[in-house]
């Protein structure tokens, strides 16, 4: 198992669980429409979601655009 | 015209869309201002929520600015810029780096070091700036789009609390002026306009108005008044009254009442 943290709270993941992984239990869509990721404060680019392995550890921010400004 | 980094729009209203009760609300006030940008926020997703904000301000005919509210460090408003530029496929960011809890006014040292980062980086960036002509002149030099100072504190409706300091900005910049935060109601964005600024972004006066499309409609009015009063140029202020139909043949009626009431005056 690899433990992450996923906005905040704590995720179990199978060993070798990608970034892409990780955001579908964040509940997010397949497509990841609309949603950025930081890896411990790097943004992880779309492409890389389904290569990038997740260690122990990890702190993922998975990001959306909401109302705000002004 | 408003043009900022080449980019033409109709509308020199930027809408924020913090404080609607809802997207509805906030579509239908998106579309009476006539805005083709809303600033939105990057946060977590809430895999409960109803709606893309996106998806609902692409339908009204607006294009999406993300911002960096919440960012205190130079280093979080980059990496939130970053996530925005992957999520909504813009390299347009409004950048905020805030300094002060109860005040949200800018950190002027992070600020600056964050819009250097992302114009190097590539982005055009809109920072949200104090009333400092000195500062708005660093971030234009540093390479930013726009200048964006606020009237006054974000959400506080208290207007242009620095007039003298706008209109150094507005002097002195070589790129478009936005002014940003503190427009209370209609008045305050025509005098904005009529200062020499190139747009207004606003949010809470209309968003938390009682009637947000109204005030939205209005808000529309006051901007196009206001630009257009600057350009036909008004006239200067006068200590005295100028008579405005002609004193030539006045008929000579009552000249001893006259002299009665206005001593001296010639009769």
């Amino acid at each position: 198992m690899t433990s992450v943290i996923v906005n905040g709270e704590p995720h179990e993941l199978t060993a070798g669980a990608t970034v892409e992984a990780a955001v579908r239990a964040a509940g997010v869509a397949a497509d990841g429409r609309g949603v950025a990721v930081a890896l411990d404060g790097e943004v992880v680019p779309r492409g890389q979601w389904a290569t990038t392995e997740l260690r122990d550890g990890q702190r993922l921010e998975v990001l959306h655009a909401v109302q705000g400004g002004a | 015209m408003l043009e900022i980094a080449g980019r033409s729009f109709e509308s020199r209203m930027i809408l924020g869309t913090g404080g609607f009760r809802n997207l509805e609300v906030m579509a239908d006030a998106a579309r009476a201002s006539g805005a083709e940008l809303a600033t939105v926020a990057m946060r977590r997703v809430d895999p409960s929520a109803r709606g893309s904000i996106v998806d609902v301000l692409e339908d009204a005919g607006l294009e999406v600015l993300p911002n960096t509210a919440g960012c205190f460090t130079a280093r979080d408003a980059v990496t939130t810029a970053k996530l925005a530029r992957e999520a909504l496929a813009t390299d347009w960011v409004k950048l905020e780096v805030i300094g002060d809890d109860r005040t949200l006014l800018p950190d002027p040292a992070e600020l600056l070091d964050a819009a250097e980062t992302l114009v190097t980086d590539g982005f055009t960036v809109l920072p949200y700036t104090s009333d400092d002509p000195v500062l708005a002149r660093r971030l234009e030099d540093a390479g930013c789009a726009a200048v964006m100072p606020l009237g006054s504190p974000i959400g506080s409706g208290m207007g242009i609390n620095n007039p003298y300091n706008l209109n150094l900005i507005v002097e002195a910049a070589r790129v478009p002026v936005i002014l940003d935060a503190g427009i209370g109601t209609a008045s305050d964005a025509v005098l904005a306009m009529e200062a020499g600024c190139d747009g207004v972004l606003l949010a809470s006066a209309i968003s938390r108005a009682a009637d947000p499309p109204a005030m939205a409609r209005a808000m529309r009015k006051a901007v196009e008044a206001g630009h257009e009063a600057r350009r036909a140029g008004r006239i200067p202020r006068r200590r005295y009254a100028r008579a405005s139909s002609p004193e030539e043949g006045l008929a000579e009626l009552e000249d001893a009442e006259r002299e009665r009431l206005l001593p001296g005056s010639g009769a």
